[in-house]
């Protein structure tokens, strides 16, 4: 085990020097998760904003259902996908489980549950707004799921932003159907996970810099964001 | 001064469509909501020709009136109809409405017009600056509609409900919340519409108001219809007793 600041030094020279193993790993997390988060957006948008907007039977139930799936353990969605893509589940056929492409889906599945809810919030507020005036205009109900979505396109890259967060920090899936394998599936979290039990504090320690500062990125872009689109007066 | 009908202008209304929109006809129109009468069985009719002003207290019911007309709120029972045929998406598509706080899509001015230019299938590219131009905003295009002032924000709402060139314009108390110089700006683009032979029905409690734009006032009271007259006569002698205490200023319950 290593001394505690020289691992930090360590770490920030691997940082520095631009080690190939850490870009590897760093480059592939950014990969998976931003891949995921682009899927869970397709879908989770749409599905978010038709729910936002219609008024049907068991729209309370579907409501309740995404805003609990928001807090979907990923240890739990890992298994559920290693089930679904091991030889003998339905989807073996495929041969997934240990690509990033399993790790792909298994954070789609993470995260467009939150995608969903959040945007449902977002689309029903303006469509508060909207509603009546749509309504006056007959705007087609797909032109009207467009118009709300663009207009609010600053609060839902907010809400990606989000999706992306928890993505790109979970652990629990991405080991189960990725299983680590170096230069393969490796990312950032899982390597963590790996070197530190390992005593490669070091790199650990370097990754999870990373990682932070990526989280730091990520909220400071969410709050220029903010502040951009209310001095245009989108928000 | 109110606006006469003019023969000329209500050739222009018949003319505006494939089978013109007018006359309106409500027949024993009703809203009922949770249990409480808020319409009570309104029949009117509504002719070309002349601004239309719905008058009344508070609670009368003008801006629920106004709804069931455009067919934005369904009747609980009674029909609504525009020349002959059912208040349907093609009858609304027709139409247009202005709100008390104007509802401004979160783009630029320029693209809050075109939005619904594009709804109809129309060109935008001249048509805007067009638009814009009449009612003064062209120089604020490129702007984000919401950081216009108040009054700016209603021209624009007025003009992008006017850009579709509607049989009938309704509009909802538009200048509840302006200024006096924005209230003669609106004032005036209405009446232009008007000239032109656009339909209008107006929501109003500003007596000074209706006064200036009504051909004929429908005055409501406790969701009915007390008295539809023609403006003149309506502000020299009111018939119900409730439109008199109205116009003396005395409270009406």
């Amino acid at each position: 085990m290593q001394d505690f600041g020289e691992s930090f030094g360590l770490a920030f020279s691997l940082i520095a020097s631009g080690d190939p193993d850490l870009l590897e790993i760093v480059g592939l997390s950014l990969k998976v998760s931003l891949t995921a988060v682009f899927v869970s957006c397709l879908v989770g948008l749409p599905l978010g904003a038709l729910v936002g907007i219609r008024r049907f039977r068991g729209r309370e139930a579907v409501v309740i259902l995404l805003n609990a799936l928001m807090g979907l353990p990923p240890v739990v969605v890992g298994l559920l996908v290693y089930l679904a893509l091991s030889n003998a589940g339905p989807m073996g056929w495929l041969q997934l489980l240990y690509t990033p492409s399993a790790m792909i889906i298994a954070q789609a599945i993470l995260i467009t549950p939150i995608i969903a809810a959040l945007s449902r919030q977002v689309i029903e507020d303006l469509n508060k707004e909207y509603a009546e005036q749509f309504h006056s205009l007959c705007v087609p109900a797909w032109t009207a799921i467009g118009a709300l979505l663009w207009d609010a396109r600053f609060s839902l890259i907010t809400v990606a932003l989000a999706g992306f967060g928890r993505a790109i920090a979970e652990v629990g899936a991405v080991i189960i159907v990725g299983g680590n394998i170096n230069h393969l599936t490796r990312v950032m979290t899982t390597a963590i996970a790996l070197e530190t039990s390992k005593g490669d504090l070091a790199l650990a320690l370097g990754l999870g810099l990373v990682l932070i500062s990526i989280a730091v990125a990520v909220n400071a872009g969410a709050a220029v964001l903010r502040t951009t689109a209310a001095r245009h007066a989108y928000a | 001064m109110p606006d006469g009908a003019s023969p000329g202008v209500q050739l222009l209304a018949a003319n505006a469509g494939p089978a013109a929109l007018l006359p309106g006809e409500a027949q024993g129109v009703t809203l009922d909501t949770a249990g409480k009468r808020l319409i009570d069985g309104v029949s009117l009719t509504i002719e070309a020709g002349v601004i239309t002003v719905l008058m009344g207290a508070n609670g009368a019911g003008k801006s629920l009136l106004l709804r069931l007309l455009h067919g934005t709120l369904a009747p609980s029972a009674g029909t609504m109809t525009w020349g002959g045929r059912p208040l349907d998406e093609e009858v609304r598509k027709r139409q247009a409405m202005v709100f008390q706080r104007p509802v401004l899509l979160r783009r630029s001015v320029a693209a809050n017009i075109a939005f619904v230019l594009k709804l109809r299938g129309k060109s935008a590219r001249i048509r805007v600056r067009e638009v814009l131009e009449q009612v003064g905003l062209w120089r604020h295009a490129a702007q984000p509609a919401r950081l216009l002032s108040g009054g700016e924000q209603q021209r624009l709402a007025l003009a992008r409900a006017l850009a579709l060139g509607p049989e009938v314009l309704f509009l909802d108390e538009p200048t509840a919340n302006l200024d006096p110089a924005s209230v003669a700006a609106i004032e005036v683009i209405v009446r232009e519409a008007h000239k032109e032979g656009t339909k209008v029905i107006f929501v109003s409690h500003d007596i000074g108001q209706a006064r200036r734009l009504a051909g004929e006032v429908i005055f409501l009271h406790r969701g009915r219809v007390v008295e539809q007259t023609p403006a003149d006569r309506f502000f020299a002698e009111p018939v119900s007793p409730e439109a008199r205490d109205y116009l003396a200023g005395r409270i009406v319950l």
